[in-house]
Parts: C-alpha cells; sequence; structure tokens
C-alpha cells in the first residue's frame, strides 16, 4: 500500500471525526459567522462595495484558523496515545501529517463556500470578485496555516502549553495581518513590520481577489510565499513530529518555528526594500475609504 | 558441501539488551529467544522492564546496547516490511472517541496488503453488536477486545501483548484467556508481558522472570515451578506480629518472610508446620486470623530468587 493510498484512507477517518466533532462547527462555521454578520451589520449602511472587503477578511481569519484546530487535535491525539497506536501499523508521519491538511482544506471548502453564498444572499454582493485567485488562496493559504499548526503541535509538550502559543500566534496573526484592522490604518513602521506576517500575504490577498482589485502579479506573490511557508512549516514539521506521549520536544525545536518563518521573513524583506506592497494596499484602502459615506458637518 | 544444515534463528531474538532512562537503568543486559508458534512470557513486576523490552521489539524504543531481531529484521530499523509482519495491543494506547468499532477496525486493516476479514474479527471477538459503537462508549474488556482485534488485522506472524488483561475484572480476564488460548491453537507466535502468575501459568509454553531489568529465570511454567518442588506456601494473618525469627524455625520451614502485615511461610512439611505453628502461637498467646495454603507457583520462584512478592 503506498503513502498516497495511506494519506487517502486516513484523510476520510479524519473528515469523518471532524465532521462528529461540535467544537470544529462553532469554531469553523458559527464563529466567522458571527464576525460576518458583525462586520456586514455594521456596515450595513455603506456601499456594498464594501462587503467584499469584510468577505475578505471573514475568509482570511476562516483560513488562518486552521493552524488552532489541528494543533489541538494532534497534541490531544498524542496525549491520548491515539498516535502511538498508528506508529505501530505501517503509516509513517507523512501521511499522517499530509491527511491532518488535506482532510482541513475539504472541511475549509465547504465553510468558504457558505460564507461567500451569506454574503450574496445577506448583503446582496453581486461580483463574484476574482474567483480563480480567490480558490487558489484559499487552497494553498488553508494549507500553509495547517502546517503551521502542525508545528506548533511538534514543538509544544502539553495541551496548555499548545493552547498558550497558539494565543500568541493568533494575536499577531489576526491584528497585525490586516484581516481585522486594515494595516493602512498602522503608523509606517508597523505597516512595514506587517510585511513579516505570515497571513499578511492570505489577507491582502484575499482582500484583493474578493474586491477585484487584485492584479494577477500580485496574487502570483501572495500565493508564493504562502506555498514556500507551506513546503517549509511541512517539512520542518515532519522532521520533528513525535508520536510518544512521553517523547518531549527539546528546546531547541522551538527555534525550528521560527525557521518556518524564514519564507516570510525573505518575502518582508524583500518587500521593505524593493516592493510596492504597502502603497498597493493603501491605495486600496482609500479606494474603500472614498466609497463609504461622509458625516454632514455640523450645522452652525 | 558440508553437510551442516544452517540453524534457523528464532522468530524473537533479544541478545544481551541494554536501555537507561536518565540514571535509571530500565534493562541491563536482557536475553532470550522465542521459536515461531511459541507464546512466551515476561513474568516480572511493575517497573521490571517488561514494557521497554516489548517496545524495542515492536520498533516504539531504541536500545542502548545489544540485538533485538523479529522475524530476522531489525526492530529499530522499522520499516514497513517489519510492520506488516507483527501485530500489537500497547500497555497504554486509545483511538479517537468518535471512532466506532467497524470503522477502526477497517482503517487499520487498509494499511497492510494481507488483510483479514473484519467482519470474521468482530464475529471472533464478540463484537458484532458494538460493531457501530463509539470508542467511547465501550467497556474496558470491549476495548481489550478491539485492541486484540486490530493486533489481528494484518494476519501477522507475530503478536506482542502488552499486559493485555491489566485493569480487567476477572470475567473479562479469563474472556481474553480464551482468546490467547485460541491463537496458540492457531500456532501464532505470541510474547506477552504480565505481572499475573495465573495468566503466565495458564497461557505461556515458556516463561521468562524478569526483575530489575534482568531476566532471573527462563523455562516452562512446570520448569520454573519445580525449583519451588516439594513446597507448600502458607500465607497467614495473626492478631499481633510474631516474635521475631520464631516463624522461621518452625518444624518444616524453608523460608519465612512478612509482606503487608502477612506472613509467608515456605515449608516442605506443611502439616507438622501448622502443628508447631498452633503450638507456637498458644505459647506467645497469639491468635491465628487466617491461614491459607497454595501449591507451588510461579509467585513461590519469584519470592525464592527476588525476596518479594510480584505485586508489591
Amino acid at each position: 500500500m503506498g503513502i498516497v493510498s495511506r494519506t487517502w484512507t486516513l484523510t476520510k477517518v479524519r473528515l469523518l471525526l471532524a465532521l462528529r466533532n461540535r467544537a470544529f462547527f462553532f469554531f469553523s462555521l458559527i464563529m466567522p459567522m458571527i464576525f460576518l454578520f458583525g462586520a456586514g451589520g455594521f456596515l450595513r449602511h455603506g456601499p456594498r462595495q464594501y462587503i467584499p472587503y469584510v468577505l475578505g477578511a471573514v475568509l482570511t481569519t476562516t483560513v488562518m484558523g486552521s493552524f488552532w484546530g489541528l494543533s489541538v487535535q494532534l497534541v490531544s491525539f498524542r496525549e491520548q496515545g491515539i498516535l502511538r497506536r498508528f506508529r505501530i501499523a505501517p503509516v509513517g508521519a507523512g501521511p499522517m501529517l499530509a491527511s491532518s491538511i488535506i482532510s482541513n482544506y475539504f472541511m475549509s471548502i465547504p465553510v468558504v463556500l457558505f460564507e461567500i453564498f451569506v454574503c450574496r444572499l445577506a448583503f446582496h454582493v453581486r461580483d463574484w470578485g476574482n474567483v480563480w485567485a480567490i480558490i487558489l488562496l484559499i487552497t494553498v493559504g488553508s494549507a500553509a496555516f495547517s502546517a503551521l499548526g502542525l508545528i506548533v503541535a511538534s514543538v509544544t509538550n502539553t495541551m496548555q502549553e499548545t493552547q498558550m502559543i497558539n494565543n500568541l500566534i493568533w494575536m499577531g496573526l489576526i491584528f497585525l495581518s490586516g484581516a481585522t484592522i486594515p494595516i493602512a490604518i498602522f503608523p509606517q513602521w508597523l505597516q512595514r513590520v506587517a510585511l513579516f506576517i505570515p497571513a499578511q500575504y492570505l489577507a491582502t490577498g484575499l482582500e484583493s481577489a474578493t474586491t477585484s482589485m487584485a492584479t494577477y502579479y500580485e496574487v502570483f506573490e501572495d500565493f508564493a510565499a504562502l506555498v514556500m511557508g507551506l513546503y517549509v512549516a511541512f517539512e520542518i514539521s515532519r522532521r520533528l513530529f513525535r508520536w510518544e506521549p512521553e517523547a518531549k520536544a527539546p528546546r531547541s525545536a522551538k527555534l525550528w518555528v521560527l525557521a518556518a518563518l524564514v519564507p516570510f521573513l525573505l518575502f518582508g524583506a524583500w518587500e521593505n526594500i524593493y516592493g510596492s506592497r504597502l502603497k498597493t494596499v493603501n491605495s486600496h484602502f482609500s479606494r474603500l475609504s472614498l466609497m463609504m459615506p461622509r458625516q454632514s458637518p455640523p450645522a452652525h | 558441501m558440508t553437510g551442516i544444515q544452517p540453524v534457523a534463528e528464532p522468530i524473537i531474538l533479544v541478545e544481551n539488551l541494554f536501555k537507561n532512562y536518565g540514571a535509571v537503568e530500565a534493562l541491563r543486559g536482557v536475553s532470550f529467544a522465542v521459536e515461531e508458534g511459541e507464546v512466551f512470557g515476561l513474568l516480572g513486576p511493575n517497573g521490571a522492564g517488561k514494557t521497554t523490552t516489548i517496545e524495542i521489539l515492536e520498533g516504539l524504543r531504541t536500545s542502548d546496547r545489544g540485538t533485538a531481531r523479529v522475524c530476522g529484521l531489525d526492530p529499530e530499523k522499522t520499516g514497513e516490511r517489519f510492520k506488516e509482519l507483527i501485530g500489537a495491543v500497547l500497555q497504554s494506547t486509545s483511538l479517537p472517541a468518535k471512532l466506532r468499532v467497524k470503522e477502526a477496525l477497517e482503517l487499520f486493516a487498509n494499511f497492510y496488503p494481507q488483510r483479514a476479514n473484519v467482519d470474521q474479527l468482530l464475529r471472533r471477538f464478540q463484537l458484532e453488536e458494538k460493531s457501530k459503537a463509539f470508542y467511547s462508549e465501550l467497556s474496558g474488556g470491549q476495548k481489550q477486545r478491539l485492541a486484540l482485534a486490530m493486533a489481528l488485522v494484518n494476519d501477522p506472524r507475530v503478536v506482542f501483548l502488552d499486559e493485555p488483561t491489566a485493569g480487567l475484572d476477572p470475567q473479562v480476564r479469563r474472556e481474553i484467556y480464551d482468546i490467547i488460548e485460541e491463537l496458540k491453537r492457531g500456532k501464532k507466535t505470541v510474547l506477552i508481558t504480565t505481572h499475573y502468575i495465573e495468566e503466565a501459568e495458564r497461557l505461556c509454553d515458556r516463561v521468562a522472570i524478569v526483575d530489575h531489568g534482568r531476566v532471573i529465570a527462563l523455562g516452562t511454567p512446570r520448569e520454573l515451578k519445580q525449583k519451588a518442588a516439594g513446597m507448600t506456601r502458607l500465607e497467614i494473618r495473626l492478631a499481633r506480629p510474631a516474635v521475631n525469627g520464631t516463624l522461621a524455625h518452625l518444624d518444616g520451614v524453608s523460608d519465612c518472610r512478612e509482606f503487608d502485615g502477612a506472613y509467608i511461610l515456605h515449608s516442605v512439611r506443611a502439616p507438622q508446620t501448622i502443628v508447631a505453628l498452633v503450638k507456637q502461637l498458644e505459647a506467645e498467646n497469639n491468635e491465628l486470623q487466617s491461614l491459607e495454603m497454595f501449591s507451588p507457583s510461579l509467585e513461590d520462584v519469584f519470592i525464592e530468587l527476588t525476596g518479594r512478592r510480584l505485586r508489591e
């Protein structure tokens, strides 16, 4: 039985388990919906063109959330001794990790579609945006952030430690990526810092794609950064993978998390020196700001 | 041609195995060999090194020194070929709570080129009625039956059972014994670890008694018990502690030890020992609370070799 076949066997079971998990539905479906309706409701009196921008942010948080669920599940499987049962079967770390990523992707697709349809139905958005760019970014983004979750699982020893690191990463991703707070309103120095954040490539890419403002070159750059991040993160998590609950990760293993960020550091450095990403992001935001209704000056 | 036939390697071969966990010496030169079709037991108290040994043989741990071979392969280089040849019930393991019994068997069966029929396994392990139950809904005995069924999904050449009945009630334990006896009748090679005397005596063709990381005795249960031949074990409880050394000098007593408030006497002439005991207690104005007599068992062999009980 080949690696592909084993990976697919595991993927099917992971999908089955996810469908039987109520927490999965809450965090993967209900939470993003709350965010979508919250932000959409807040902007309901604004122009329709602003909703795709919100959709981009919602899709980003949905995809980014992959890392949280996968890291928690893998650590929980390890702590319960589930992984060691798989270890005595002819199943390597590669199929085990790849099945996590693939099943997570398959679970993300209906959620993403649901979010897009809700946007069309509830907020009457007519423009589909750049569909191919959306599909491409969702696919590679889901895989890249899943792989990030697998690294977290590999370098943490307990569920408590996993949750703590997840919280720290989530804070960084959610506030500095542009998914919840537009990068354009950051001070200049923070905008430059944001260029090193992995999620920024996903957030910027998806916002550009949903608002139909993306050029193919911009999407390609986001795509390339996420693919490189995925490759490095998967390879590191495969090397650091532990089956046994008592096999503790050495302190040095935590440094590997930094190694996973290398592609984003390189892209960030390149962008800071040569790129025009910040200019593009600020220009998109200005166009959207112009669409927003202005408050009337106070009457004298 | 020399006419000399090559000697076939035992299906499990362990030679001078050493393993340390930090300062703790878990294995200190364990050696034994298991022939194909044999049920071989590693008997010893908790912490003796049984699980470390079996997990090295399963390829879950690496040894520091020594040789471990299963089916002629080195488990440390756990290639897929090796994993396809073995089945195992691990001591501490689990399955996802929301995985159904039949799904679990089908999942693991799918990993192997050679597969047993899942429906037959469900019938054989009396899990048919529970085939759609979630793993979290199973009792301890059902989980263990499922673990045994999963160990056989690939029709392995060697089955490793690490404390397969630990923590189970006597009824369930007997059910598991029946299953292992069926494996024995089917000439499956089984390596089992246990600290239950009854289990080792009933199931194993040969037993290695392990203590502090060493094999201290090895043979068939009958051979081992012959070391204590002619002895009767008397376990007595007294109202007050016995006067120092008096019990050891009773007629026929070859050995006397105290464990948890009970005295264990090994006697070569049990009736005379009991008469002498009663007289001695009268003289000390002490009372006999209970007295039990046992024919020699592997427990006696262990006590004789180590001065301790197996389940201290």
